[in-house]
């Protein structure tokens, strides 16, 4: 099964159309990249799935949980709020600024939704996020203060707190846009690392050479749709469409 | 009349602003959330109502705003609140009037909180209340502790306006000393403002280690 399903997602914004019909699939284990150029509606998409932004036409399903069905015409229909709030515990996303709680201590950032909404039990979340930091090199962070992290290291704890929980799918928008070339490529490895582990991902990116290296499929979207997608070698190595050698050709120069 | 005797009113008149300012504050600071909450209210008609409310409350003086509590009632519904109104009316005036300052002032600390934060919270699945009480009002008090010490200061010395509708803290009973024959007036005041500035001087401290206990993080 599916871990996530968008079929026909639209979206608008006043009379600007940003998402005209979307439909996408990810499986269990699979790491896809969407890249485009900016107002392509890449992060639009990662908004209605994550339930930030509501569609206005589409469905939107996790594994057979429906956040939102179809009526004739179309239009989106969510489900109650009790079945979204239980959704919300099967996705995570990684924020371009971070935003991790900057009152919370590292590893407080990390326990205290699983401990607040999962309501989870204490020693677990606790041993859990631990080693979740472990994992991502900050294991000697756990009591610092997000301001006293660099951004790569913020990034970091936030993929932390997006893992404690236990989602089964991870969507990045744009993850190391915020970050200077040095600090980029300590996140990319932790999420390189994650797609070895066939962690489900979703991922927002202008990073082409990275796109490569991790993803199993490629998106690239442009006006609000998706122009070609495919195996990555093919989409940013040879693409068939017009559009994609040109976005791609402005990488190069 | 004694030095002794005159300081003995003035700090049974201190005791009585210290009343005010408690019970103003105890009221006002929570009020003012739950003003802030109307003043940001989805419902269109709430929202006018309480912008309408602060305005008015910011609009008018406080001195006015305590006779229209205190005769209000007499003076429109020929009506006499049981119990000590006099006092009453002092402590709902001066609630009333704060609540809208704090209101503004928790409303602007709230704006300025990033909407990074409001997101995060929301992808994370809090609820409404569990995201406001853990994640914005934590950082929403430490924004706004600056200038509601100016306000707590304001307070401090507005207590004196309670004099016009007859109540008798410290202001009161400095002018009684002053307009008394054969009384140290010029010491009166002099004693009565230092009373007020020491009282600020310690909110200001008092508030500056609250301040300080918050900067722990950025």
């Amino acid at each position: 099964m599916n871990v996530l399903t968008m079929q026909d997602v639209r979206k608008s914004f006043g009379s600007l159309e940003v998402l005209k019909g979307i439909s996408l699939t990810v499986g269990e284990g699979e790491a896809v990249s969407v890249i485009g150029p900016s107002g392509s509606g890449k992060s639009t998409l990662l908004r209605c799935a994550t339930l930030l932004e509501t569609m206005d036409g589409g469905l939107l399903a996790y594994g057979n949980d429906f956040a939102a069905t179809m009526d004739a015409e179309g239009k989106s229909v969510y489900a109650d709020k009790a079945a979204l709030r239980r959704i919300k515990s099967r996705f995570g996303l990684v924020f371009q600024q971070f935003n991790l709680f900057p009152h919370y201590t590292v590893l407080k950032n990390v326990t205290d939704a699983p401990l607040t909404v999962q309501r989870r039990e204490r020693g677990e979340v606790r041993e859990l996020a631990l080693s979740l930091l472990e994992k991502m090199g900050l294991a000697d962070k756990a009591d610092a203060y997000p301001c006293q992290l660099s951004g790569g290291q913020q990034q970091r704890v936030a993929i932390a707190r997006a893992l404690a929980l236990r989602p089964d799918i991870l969507f990045f928008d744009e993850p190391t846009s915020a970050l200077d070339p040095e600090l980029t490529g300590e996140v990319l490895k932790v999420i390189r690392d994650l797609a070895e582990e066939k962690m489900t991902m979703v991922i927002v990116t202008h990073e082409m050479a990275f796109a490569r290296a991790v993803s199993d499929r490629v998106i690239f979207m442009d006006g609000g749709v998706i122009v070609e997608q495919g195996d990555p070698e093919q989409v940013l190595g040879d693409p068939a469409q017009e559009r994609t050698r040109r976005f791609l050709r402005s990488y190069q120069t | 009349m004694t030095v002794s005797a005159m300081l003995t009113l003035l700090v049974q008149g201190f005791g009585k602003s210290l009343e005010i300012f408690t019970l103003t504050l105890l009221g006002s600071l929570p009020l003012g959330l739950l003003v802030m909450f109307g003043r940001r209210s989805r419902v269109a008609p709430l929202r006018w109502l309480v912008k309408l409310f602060i305005s008015v409350m910011r609009g008018t003086p406080l001195m006015l705003q305590l006779m229209v509590v205190y005769y209000g009632p007499f003076l429109l519904f020929d009506f006499t609140p049981p119990g000590n109104w006099r006092f009453g009316a002092v402590i709902v005036g001066f609630v009333i009037n704060y609540a809208a300052y704090f209101a503004e002032i928790y409303r602007a600390g709230y704006e300025s909180i990033p909407v990074g934060q409001f997101e995060a919270a929301q992808v994370l699945g809090y609820t409404g209340a569990q995201s406001f009480g853990r994640i914005l009002l934590p950082q929403m008090i430490r924004r706004v502790l600056p200038p509601v010490t100016n306000e707590v200061i304001t307070l401090v010395k507005d207590t004196s306006l309670a004099s016009v509708i007859g109540t008798v803290e410290m202001f009161t009973r400095a002018k009684q000393i002053v307009a008394s024959p054969n009384t140290p007036g010029m010491l009166a005041l002099a004693a009565a403002g230092l009373f007020y500035y020491v009282f600020n001087y310690i909110v200001a401290f008092a508030m500056e280690r609250a301040e300080r206990s918050l900067a722990y993080y950025q």
